[in-house]
Formats: C-alpha cells, sequence, structure tokens
C-alpha cells in the first residue's frame, strides 16, 4: 500500500499535515480530495505554497478522487490522502474500500458538536456515523500527529 | 485625513496576542493592532475571525508562516477587499506598522515587508 495515511482534515494542507506527517512518513504525494478546492484553481495555488517542492499536491473533486484512487495506491511514492470532512473520506471509503485505516486529525466546533479530543470536535451523529464505519471494517483512530497516540473511535463514546 | 490603518495579527496559538501585548508595551501605542489565534478554528471560522477583526476599517493583515491555515484564510479573506496580506510577522514591523498607520494599505505592507526583512542580522 502506498497510501500510507488516510486523513480528515478541515484545515486542509497545513502545518501538522506537512511538517507532521509528511516529513516523517517520507511521503512524496498529498492528495487533497475535496469539492471546493478540487474546482478552484486560484485555492490550489494557495495550499501548494505551503507544500515542499519534493511533494507533489494533487487536487481533485470526490469524483474524480474516486477515479484516480487507484493510480495513488500504485504509485511508487508514498503518499497522504487527505479530505476536509468525514462526509468525503466516507464516500472515498465506499467507492474504495481499500481506504482500509481513516485518521481523524483535526475537525473543530462548530454548532452540535462538542469536544471529544482537543482537536476533535464531533456530534452525536457523527460519532454514531463513524462508529457504524468502524463497525463495518474500517479502522478509525483520532490522532493529530504521529507523535501523539492514536485514539480508537470505539474510546471515544 | 483618512482612518489610521489595523493592522489584524494572525498565528497559531497566542502568539498573536502575545506581539500586539508586547508591541504595545514597548511603543505605547495602543488599540492599532487586533489578535487573531487559529485555535479551535476550521478554516470558515478562521476566516470569520479575521473578517471580524478587519470589519470595515483600512488594514494590513500579518500572518505568522508563509503557508498554512492562518496564511489561507488570510488571503481568502483578501481577495474579499483590498487587504494585503504580509508573512513572516515579528516585533519589528509590528512596531514600525504601528508608526505609520497614515500610510495607504499597501504602502504600509511593502513598508512592515523591508522592515521586518532588515532586522533579521546576525550580530559579530
Amino acid at each position: 500500500m502506498t497510501v500510507v495515511l488516510h486523513r480528515v482534515d478541515d484545515r486542509l494542507i497545513h502545518g501538522q499535515v506537512v511538517v507532521g506527517w509528511a516529513a516523517p512518513l517520507g511521503v512524496g504525494f498529498i492528495a487533497l480530495v475535496d469539492d471546493q478546492v478540487g474546482t478552484s484553481a486560484w485555492e490550489q495555488d494557495l495550499y501548494r505554497m505551503g507544500v515542499p517542492s519534493s511533494v507533489e499536491a494533487i487536487f481533485t473533486t470526490l469524483a474524480e478522487g474516486v477515479r484516480r484512487y487507484p493510480e495513488w495506491a500504485a504509485d511508487s511514492r508514498r503518499g497522504i490522502v487527505l479530505t476536509g470532512d468525514i462526509e468525503t473520506m466516507a464516500g472515498l471509503r465506499q467507492a474504495r474500500p481499500e481506504v482500509s485505516h481513516i485518521n481523524l486529525g483535526g475537525l473543530h466546533l462548530k454548532p452540535g458538536r462538542r469536544e471529544r479530543l482537543p482537536y476533535l470536535y464531533l456530534s452525536d451523529e457523527e460519532l454514531k456515523f463513524l462508529l457504524a464505519l468502524d463497525g463495518a471494517g474500517a479502522v478509525v483512530t483520532a490522532q493529530d500527529v504521529p507523535t501523539s497516540a492514536p485514539v480508537p473511535i470505539r474510546a471515544l463514546t | 485625513m483618512s482612518e489610521p490603518l489595523r493592522g489584524v495579527v494572525v498565528s497559531h496559538g497566542d502568539i498573536a496576542q502575545a506581539m500586539v501585548a508586547a508591541v504595545e508595551q514597548i511603543s505605547g501605542v495602543k488599540g492599532a493592532l487586533v489578535p487573531v489565534s487559529n485555535t479551535g478554528c476550521d478554516r470558515g471560522s478562521i476566516v470569520k475571525r479575521i473578517g471580524d477583526a478587519v470589519a470595515d476599517h483600512p488594514a494590513v493583515v500579518f500572518v505568522d508562516l508563509p503557508s498554512g491555515s492562518c496564511l489561507i484564510a488570510a488571503m481568502q479573506r483578501a481577495r474579499d477587499g483590498q487587504v494585503p496580506v504580509v508573512t513572516g510577522v515579528n516585533l519589528p514591523m509590528l512596531i514600525d506598522f504601528v508608526f505609520h498607520r497614515e500610510l495607504s494599505p499597501e504602502a504600509a505592507a511593502a513598508r512592515v515587508v523591508k522592515a521586518g526583512a532588515d532586522s533579521i542580522k546576525q550580530p559579530a
């Protein structure tokens, strides 16, 4: 498997992803699957600014991400697949069961959500959905940076 | 006389708040800078915090890193209005800024970039 991390992070490509994960994992690409950024060249240029030249930044919509996932999985480089929300990652997982491990890296406060971990806010419905995803075979854990311990989603109930 | 510029300092954690307090202590100029932290924010809420801080004032937005969530949010806010964004914020550029708030946003931004860069030295 060359996709070494499937991460949900509502800040998308930012310091924790580039410095915290991409560098120690030695990744060669970061694929951001996001319908908004995937159709905005202007936003893609902004996010590309934060990625070192040794790492390719790829931007797709969910539909395109589903289509291109096998290409990423077969890539000789290690890579990170990133989404900004749970729904997009779940959509990718539904179409591509190879998305076997899901990392919840950063979901912040919004109406209806409450704190589960300092970097993870979920509504009861979101938690229930993630538990169902985990129960259906995906391994769902929360972990902001590699140096912290992964927390199984089941431990957040 | 036009309204003096407002500086909005955007950072990770509590850096912005500490920098604004330090500049006020050093310069004696209060109220010219507004700190914004990205703590607890997704990308949308950082943009909102920056927007609330800028409000309708002529402003320059200062950001800590030349990439990442703070810069992305600042650039998104800047795109909605004529608000220059400067990265790599440091105390010398903020001190220079608070004494030149009569300039246009673009002129002030160009000035503080030079002031900030000029302050980085390796004393013998």
